[in-house]
């Protein structure tokens, strides 16, 4: 595996860049998919997503832009790792801070009724 | 050609508007760790060879355990890690923990952490992929406020 560090420097993802990412469905799917398995390559993204190849690319843009994917050299093919930290940072941030007590509070209470409804 | 293999690298990126110097000391430093490291003390010498070990916070209990593997202040530092925490994970082989800090423009600094080796520790794997995220979250804060994450509400 090469240095994740390679290249030339990369600005630091803004959260704006983040909200962006997540508001379209595909990349979030694109996120749980490598949630369920690192480290895939385009090809298996791909194969997983009814979508042409460079549609896959512009998703994997957006979210490597966001800095939620990072990718490395594996031999000959790039692979895509899901980088949860910047969510995470949104968390600390934003969740925790304000409203944490609030917002479990409800998540439990959809989580609830969903299981009974 | 990659298979449908069980994931055994895991990477994590941060940055943190911090010199790459203050981010060396705080991974290697105990002041430092028991900050946002889950409170453990971190002791070695750095030296490839030596180990590389976590103590609990009363320094009662070793947590962790390794080998430090590459040094390269404040740049590179790899070492193999196990986790004694749990009967499961310690009887599992040892992992390998890499840190990688490359300075940006405007004075911030990229952070990576490469946690591979993981095929002989599934059961690793699995727990320690929701901690990296709470440890560099920590981290960023730490060094970008001064105080531990939580510490400020």
């Amino acid at each position: 595996m090469g240095s994740v560090t390679e290249g030339s420097p990369v600005p630091e993802p803004t959260d704006e860049a983040v909200f962006r990412a997540l508001a379209d469905p595909t990349r979030r799917a694109i996120l749980d998919a490598l949630f369920e398995r690192d480290g895939q390559s385009l090809g298996e993204i791909e194969g997983a997503f009814d979508m042409s190849r460079f549609g896959v690319m512009k998703h994997l843009r957006v979210l490597e832009e966001a800095g939620l994917v990072t990718t490395r050299r594996d031999g000959r093919s790039k692979l895509h790792f899901l980088n949860p930290v910047p969510i995470r940072l949104i968390h600390d941030r934003w969740i925790d801070k304000y409203t944490e007590h609030r917002v479990s509070a409800l998540a439990d209470l959809k989580h609830e009724l969903e299981e009974t409804g | 050609m990659s298979t449908m293999t069980q994931t055994t690298v895991q990477v994590y990126n941060v940055f943190i508007k911090a010199s790459p110097e203050q981010i060396w000391d705080a991974i290697t430093k105990p002041e430092f760790t028991s900050k946002y490291f889950y409170g453990s003390l971190v002791e070695s010498t750095l030296e490839p060879g030596s180990p590389f070990i976590g103590w609990s916070p009363d320094h009662a209990q070793q947590w962790t355990d390794g080998e430090v593997l590459e040094s390269d202040p404040p740049h590179k530092l790899s070492y193999t890690w196990r986790a004694l925490y749990d009967e499961t994970t310690a009887a599992e082989e040892p992992s390998r923990v890499t840190w990688e800090i490359a300075p940006q423009d405007g004075g911030v600094t990229k952070l990576s952490v490469v946690h591979d080796r993981l095929e002989g520790a599934p059961k690793t794997a699995e727990n320690v992929a929701g901690g990296w995220m709470y440890i560099l979250s920590g981290l960023k804060t730490l060094l970008e406020t001064g105080e531990p994450l939580g510490a400020q509400g």
